[in-house]
């Protein structure tokens, strides 16, 4: 699957895109939070809090609640600033 | 209903966009429109605005689709800019082309509510030696409930 990162999310994570395997029992954006969180240092800082994040799956906002499969984009990111 | 929506670096001619917009349909009788700047708080340097590409312009069609079910609408321009930009420079344009002032009104301001709580845009502010990213308002959360 592919990750996306956007604004903070991105410079913590240190990365705008990477391409990952949905590791098997994971099937939800939930469960793809907690396996990203245990990455590294950076990703550990930003998916430790997830309610400061807000997701899209295949460029539609999503709930953490919301399922994932492997062929999906999923996009991290700050809630939204334009305007 | 035509429905105009850029993303882009370069700066926009509102007049150009308005007067391309007031000349979509005869019976176009209003035009409201809402320009965005960059405003120079606080010793700010420049704004940097970041977006998700492909999203954003779904998204934001999406609205555009909303507002064209709720008003009678006969044109809708977006430009919105991304990059780095200095104060006092133009961010983003609404413009809403209908019949009367009423729908051009509420329907700009219905757009722009929306954009600034769903379009997947992010702005940093760069100070001297520092860059900070803007965290999302409540109070723009609460501007966009209204309309549900």
């Amino acid at each position: 699957m592919t990750l996306v990162y956007f604004a903070w999310v991105r410079q913590k994570v240190g990365a705008s895109e990477e391409t990952i395997d949905l590791p098997p029992g994971i099937s939800t954006v939930q469960g793809l939070i907690e396996h990203l969180e245990k990455r590294g240092a950076g990703y550990a800082e930003v998916f430790a809090h997830p309610e400061r994040l807000r997701v899209a799956i295949n460029q539609e906002h999503a709930s953490v609640d919301a399922a994932i499969g492997d062929t999906d984009e999923v996009a991290f990111f700050p809630p939204v600033t334009g305007g | 209903m035509n429905t105009h929506i850029r993303i882009q670096n370069e700066d926009f001619d509102v007049n150009d966009e308005l007067e391309a917009l007031s000349s979509e349909s005869s019976h176009v009788g209003a035009v409201a429109s809402f320009v965005g700047l960059v405003r120079g708080d606080d010793k700010l340097t420049s704004l940097t605005l970041e977006h998700y590409p492909g999203m954003t312009e779904r998204e934001i069609k999406s609205h555009v689709d909303e507002a064209s079910k709720r008003w009678a609408l006969l044109g809708v321009t977006i430009i919105h800019r991304v990059g780095m930009l200095a104060p006092g420079e133009r961010i983003v344009l609404v413009a809403v082309a209908s019949s009367h002032r009423g729908a051009a009104f509420e329907a700009c301001e219905f757009l722009m509510d929306y954009l600034k709580t769903r379009a997947p845009f992010w702005k940093r502010e760069d100070r001297s030696g520092e860059s900070v990213w803007v965290e999302g308002r409540l109070s723009d959360n609460e501007a966009a409930k209204r309309w549900r």
